[in-house]
């Protein structure tokens, strides 16, 4: 029995090692996926090439107003800016009312306004395709997304920052010196991007920014880092907690128009100048954000 | 299919890991065991608000998430007011809390397989509870109970993997930092499997060696 029982484990070792060196076999040393993070650059899932005939709804403003309605997609599951709330059913949050502005812009009515769910892998193809005039999705500005969208001028400026207990010593990124423990994501590249401007911290990383939350709640860190429009979600669900210091990189938040839709990507600046002016822009970001826009 | 580059370039890393998850680990056994061993005298000393206190901490210890022991040490001091335990500390304290209730459970098997002739004779002797535990009882219930606890032991090494979920710097961690910078999942996966079975194969023949000379020695 006894011996039956070496002879069978000598065996299933010799199967492991098997096993293994057959995987070494097929292994080849390729070098890493682009370093594409999350969020700000996946650009190659968002961009097949379309150039099938022009849709219906992917007409300029004419189109637009000939049919009735402005068509926007937004997010349904980012807190504060394009959120389903679970117990009303809307869809609300600073994107959305940025939509309502924009139909009562051109229909004078914010009611004429269809909002579709986009994610951040859908959003584009959907708006070349025509099922949508516009994206207002959290969607940062950068160069390889210019080739396949017009963006307008910057409606939220977003951007990494810092959140801390109320009081605590962390005023901003200088504060992050040796000894200060930063939470972060796994994986994000705002942990990067801290560990470049601030090298002597100690980064702690978390599964996701719930976990890392609940950890700075119990004192396990100094400050969380991650976008400021996050940030902002959290330091609402806990005012215990605030937003400091401003944003230390620029990722500003655009309204993707479809390539070439010059009329309501000119309607979208003018009405971003008039609302920065007559100060309702500044409300709608005290309403959502809970602070006053930075200048 | 295997990237070799990922084990040269992250080495500090995964050798960091292994450090600290051999660390814990032999911290967890040893409290653990320690822990474990006072419980099951509890549960059987002849006072019965011990044995209460000991049969409360197995049966809720035992049957409760290890995940929702680890957390409880990491997240819950500061709402009692106390600071807070880091991630490597509040892992292996929920390591040695959650298997010293495996361990008082084998550990209380072992003592009441001692014959109770051997009790009533220290005891007659002149003996006191403890010293009858202490020289008589336990020594004889160690080498019945070393097989179990040997798989407990093998349990703490696996388990010591909830460290990477409170940042406690373990392997688990440093393979999901690995894997989240280079989009890759199978290779920095793969060695740390590896790099676990490193650890817990030679326990594991420990344990069918002991078990066979004891088996032989009754």
């Amino acid at each position: 029995m006894v011996k039956s029982f070496k002879r069978m484990s000598v065996l299933s070792l010799v199967a492991v090692f098997m096993v293994v060196l057959a995987l070494a076999g097929c292994g080849n040393s390729q070098t890493p996926a682009p370093a594409a993070g999350g969020d700000k650059s996946a650009p190659k899932a968002e961009a097949p090439k379309t150039d099938a005939a022009q849709p219906a709804a992917a007409g300029g403003l004419d189109e637009i107003k000939k049919r009735g309605k402005l068509v926007v997609g937004v997010k349904y599951d980012t807190f504060l800016f394009g959120f389903k709330n679970p117990s009303s059913g809307q869809v609300e949050g600073f994107d959305v009312d940025m939509a309502k502005a924009i139909a009562k812009k051109i229909f004078g009515d914010e009611s004429k306004l269809e909002l579709k769910e986009v994610t951040s892998n859908t959003r584009i193809p959907m708006l070349q395709k025509g099922d949508i005039d516009a994206i207002i999705a959290t969607m940062t500005i950068t160069d390889e997304r210019k080739q396949q969208v017009d963006f307008t001028d910057v409606y939220f400026k977003a951007g990494q920052a810092l959140l801390v207990k109320k009081g605590s010593p962390i005023k901003s990124i200088a504060d992050i010196k040796k000894g200060v423990k930063v939470l972060g994501a796994k994986g994000s590249t705002s942990v990067k991007n801290i560990a470049q401007k601030a090298p002597d911290a100690t980064i702690l990383e978390f599964n996701n920014y719930q976990d890392a939350f609940a950890a700075l709640k119990a004192g396990q860190g100094d400050a969380l880092t991650t976008d400021n429009a996050i940030l902002y979600g959290m330091a609402k669900q806990d005012p215990n907690y605030q937003v400091v210091g401003g944003i230390f990189t620029d990722e500003p938040y655009g309204i993707a128009v479809k390539k070439g839709n010059t009329d309501l990507q000119k309607t979208i600046n003018d009405l971003l100048k008039e609302m920065k002016q007559d100060g309702s822009y500044d409300k709608m970001y005290e309403k959502w954000i809970g602070e006053k826009p930075s200048k | 299919m295997i990237d070799f580059s990922i084990l040269t370039k992250y080495s500090d890393f995964y050798m960091k890991g292994l450090g600290n998850v051999i660390e814990a680990c032999l911290i967890a056994m040893a409290g653990s065991f320690v822990l474990g061993t006072i419980i099951a005298v509890f549960r059987i000393a002849p006072m019965r608000w011990l044995n209460a206190i000991g049969a409360l901490y197995v049966e809720v210890i035992r049957n409760i998430p290890l995940l929702m022991v680890v957390y409880g040490f990491y997240l819950l001091p500061p709402v009692f007011g106390m600071s807070a335990v880091d991630g490597f500390k509040s892992g292996t304290l929920g390591l040695i809390v959650y298997t010293a209730s495996y361990i008082a459970e084998a550990v209380r098997a072992g003592i009441l397989a001692v014959p109770k002739g051997q009790t009533e004779a220290a005891r007659a002797s002149g003996l006191t509870y403890i010293q009858t535990m202490r020289y008589i009882v336990l020594p004889q219930a160690i080498r019945i109970v070393i097989p179990p606890i040997g798989n407990q032991f093998l349990n703490i090494v696996k388990n010591s993997a909830i460290l990477g979920v409170i940042a406690g710097f373990d392997l688990m961690y440093y393979a999901d930092k690995i894997s989240s910078d280079t989009f890759q999942y199978f290779s920095p996966y793969l060695f740390v499997a590896l790099l676990y079975l490193v650890l817990t194969i030679p326990i594991s023949f420990g344990v069918k060696y002991l078990e066979r000379k004891f088996s032989k020695a009754r």
